[in-house]
């Protein structure tokens, strides 16, 4: 709720135009079975924010990254606002697709993470934007909050369920260059999301995202049914008072249109998601910061690529991952985060094959500037 | 200032701990007697270079629409029907069809020998034509093939007996095939009436690795190449070629490269005295009559594969496995109840790739070791019934020397 504001460059001033961003870079060594391409040190994105404000109530915002030293750039939100009310703001451009949480709230210097959750970046694609058009809104009443978002964007295409992962792969769609030019087969991508948060609890969100993925028809010809896309998001983040113990997580659960007559490896149904538990042991003044967190992290997280059963035996199809993810941070302000992290995955695949075992550590930093 | 000391400390003190324990807390590869995959010792670098070309193309590269798959297809990469180049699953079985004699597939201009039982979006699957006969293949382990490659013909032709002159009840038959256009025969290869003997598929339809590979890309998974330009004849429409190969040559002898030069399957525990037991009762039980255990190559031009001995247990030679596991379908001039005996070797390993669970015989109707060897017949069927008259422990014995294989 609100993560696409809740940035600290918002509050730096009153200038017409407000410029920040983040960048995260880190280290990785992963080992798979023995095998290891040893250590890399990464700079997975570099992202800039501008922001505007044209008019009372008329914003504009956009966010440029840079990922894996600038090989990608790409503009991950662009977009202008119009506040007609609380309970009602038009919005416009390139716009992030309100699924799950993470999704739109995937700065690095928010999370005491190295890795994004998988789920979040490989069922929801994020980070996942288009092009189009929507509405938002909240409305308040004593401890709670309620609000909203929809909007109608161009959307997925085949690649989905064509593509050089061997699984259905929904961020095999945000390869297609043209699509922030023209919608794959003209069929909007409908997004929806509703949120309550509690002042004390936290916030509990529902989301929804669905639409027509392929082409079925060229030049008013048939050439294929209409083949839907769905995805149903649940997120949660809470603080549990007194000890404040941080907890979020999503789940997703993605429903593909697969055709009988293509192969099983691409799965027609999909689901995972993560659970991150944080908890600060140590806030106070250190190395002469004020402030400063030290944390200890845990994410647990699962992916299952093709819920289902074979054909041909009627044994369950696995395609999986399992991974833990326990970690240290160091916030020397709330803007910017050391971490290091150590993670065990396991993966299975198509057949349910004996797994195999990556595990690595990460160390990394990420800040707001 | 002390107590930040103590954290600078504490923080060190954690990254040493960390630092000292990565070795244990990183996953170790499994032992080597425990994979399938992995190149035979002693390649040189300029042909490990080569073999991991082809692990890249086996096993990574994926086809889709995009790159030419299909339209009509059985799988999506070669590594779908070959985990870890282990066995396939039933998954990934494939059909093929034609007849039920010996005069030559007549269901070639409708899309035989193979069904292509996918298709991409917007297409439909092909179709048995009616009057063929069909059988299933469950893909092979692909283990130590460039040693089965490096026999020589006279090798294999030793151990026939078409006739059974020897009165064993065992005959074995070489299968001759006719030569694609782009076989190139080696010295060792001795051809009768233009027809070169196959070792490779259930049927032993594929003369050599290459044969084998270019059929795979094309028939499994519709990928055309200078070696098989047309996209395979689906459905009553003929085969069409492509004007352009959608693999390139240097990918298909890479993956052929790689296939010769994976490493042969490595026995678990053969000291152990079941295993040994169960060693002596597979001879006992003749067995090994055409499960042959050693072979030993002669020259290669892969000096990894040359004058090496190995244990595939096989004699790469057709028999006469019954009415049961006659399907009514041949290729070359194998019976339709004659199979090529397959290799045991990596057979304790095949559920590793076939998601726990055994898919043997030539279509994976056998769900345990024992099931397969009941379902033996015709030449085996002697062998089958000196198998059910062993106690329990024998039984047992002779199995888990099959697992240690």
């Amino acid at each position: 709720m609100d993560a696409v504001y809740n940035r600290p460059f918002l509050q730096a001033g009153k200038m017409p135009v407000s410029l920040g961003g983040y960048l995260e870079t880190n280290s990785s060594y992963f080992q798979t079975d023995g095998v290891t391409d040893g250590l890399s040190f990464q700079i997975p994105r570099l992202t800039v924010f501008m922001a505007s404000t044209i008019k009372d109530r008329i914003h504009f915002l956009t966010e440029i990254e840079f990922e894996e030293g600038g090989r990608e750039i790409a503009i991950e939100f662009a977009s202008m606002d119009l506040a007609i009310h609380p309970l009602l703001n038009l919005r416009g451009g390139v716009v992030m697709n309100p699924i799950g949480a993470f999704n739109q709230n995937h700065d690095g210097p928010k999370w005491e993470f190295v890795s994004r959750p998988i789920a979040s970046t490989t069922i929801i694609p994020a980070t996942w934007s288009n092009v189009g058009f929507g509405i938002y809104g909240k409305y308040g009443f004593g401890n709670f909050v309620w609000a909203y978002e929809g909007y109608i964007t161009n959307g997925f295409d085949d690649q989905i369920i064509s593509n050089d992962q061997n699984k259905t792969w929904l961020p095999a769609s945000k390869l297609n260059p043209d699509r922030f030019e023209e919608s794959f087969n003209g069929v909007p991508l409908i997004t929806a999301k509703t949120a309550f948060r509690h002042r004390k609890a936290g916030e509990l969100g529902v989301s929804w995202m669905g639409g027509v993925y392929n082409k079925f028809e060229i030049d008013g010809l048939p050439i294929d049914a209409r083949r839907r896309i769905d995805l149903f998001a649940v997120d949660f983040n809470s603080v549990i008072p007194r000890v404040k113990t941080q907890i979020k997580g999503e789940w997703v659960w993605a429903f593909i249109d697969v055709p009988d007559t293509y192969t099983q490896q691409y799965g027609e149904k999909q689901q995972g998601g993560y659970v991150d538990v944080v908890q600060p042991i140590l806030t106070r003044k250190m190395f002469g910061w004020e402030k400063c967190t030290l944390n200890l992290a845990f994410r647990f997280e699962y992916v299952d690529y093709n819920v289902g059963t074979f054909n041909e035996t009627g044994g369950t199809i696995s395609d999986h991952i399992y991974a833990f993810v326990p970690g240290i941070s160091f916030r020397p302000s709330a803007q910017t985060v050391i971490r290091a992290n150590y993670q065990y995955q396991l993966q299975t695949d198509l057949l349910g094959n004996p797994p195999a075992r990556t595990a690595g550590f990460q160390f990394g930093f990420a800040t707001y500037f | 200032m002390i107590k930040n000391k103590k954290l600078c400390l504490f923080l060190l003190g954690f990254a040493a701990i960390i630092f000292v324990a990565c070795e244990k807390l990183l996953p170790g590869a499994p032992a080597q007697n425990e994979l399938l995959d992995g190149p035979v010792e002693g390649l040189t670098s300029e042909e490990n270079s080569k073999f991991l070309a082809g692990d890249v193309a086996f096993n990574d590269a994926i086809f889709t629409v995009e790159n030419g798959l299909g339209p009509y297809f059985v799988a999506t990469s070669c590594g779908s029907c070959h985990a870890g180049d282990g066995k396939g699953h039933p998954f990934t079985t494939l059909t093929r069809f034609g007849q039920s004699d010996t005069t030559g597939n007549q269901f070639l201009n409708l899309g035989g020998p193979q069904l292509q039982n996918r298709a991409i979006p917007g297409y439909q699957p092909e179709q048995i034509p009616a009057g063929a006969t069909s059988a299933k293949f469950t893909p092979p382990a692909n283990t130590g093939l460039g040693f089965l490659a490096a026999l020589t013909d006279a090798q294999i032709l030793a151990n026939a007996d078409p006739n059974d002159l020897n009165g064993d009840g065992i005959s074995g038959v070489p299968n001759y095939i006719s030569a694609p256009f782009f076989f190139v025969p080696q010295s060792f290869h001795q051809p009768l009436n233009g027809k070169y003997i196959g070792r490779f598929g259930k049927k032993a339809a594929a003369i050599d690795l290459l044969h084998q590979t270019v059929n795979a890309y094309n028939q499994d998974m519709g990928i055309t190449s200078e070696f098989a330009p047309a996209e395979p004849g689906v459905n009553g429409v003929p085969a069409y070629p492509l004007a352009n190969p959608e693999v390139a040559v240097n990918t298909v002898l890479d993956v052929v490269f790689y296939l010769r030069t994976l490493k042969a399957p490595i026995q678990r525990d053969p000291t152990n005295e079941n295993v040994l037991a169960g060693k002596q009762l597979f001879t006992d039980l003749k067995c090994a009559s055409c499960h042959t255990s050693e072979w030993t190559t002669g020259p290669s031009d892969i000096s990894a594969l040359s004058y090496k001995t190995f244990y595939p247990y096989t004699d790469l030679l057709l028999h006469d496995m019954g009415a049961g596991l006659d399907d009514g379908y041949t290729e070359g001039i194998a019976l339709t109840s004659e199979w090529r005996t397959p290799p045991l070797w990596g057979l304790g390993l095949a559920k590793n790739s076939q998601g726990g669970t055994y898919y043997l015989m030539h279509d994976g109707r056998a769900t345990s070791i024992e099931d397969a060897i009941l379902l033996h017949g015709g030449e085996a069927l002697q062998s089958k019934i000196l198998y059910e008259a062993l106690s329990d422990t024998d039984k047992q014995n002779l199995i888990q020397f099959l697992e240690s294989l």
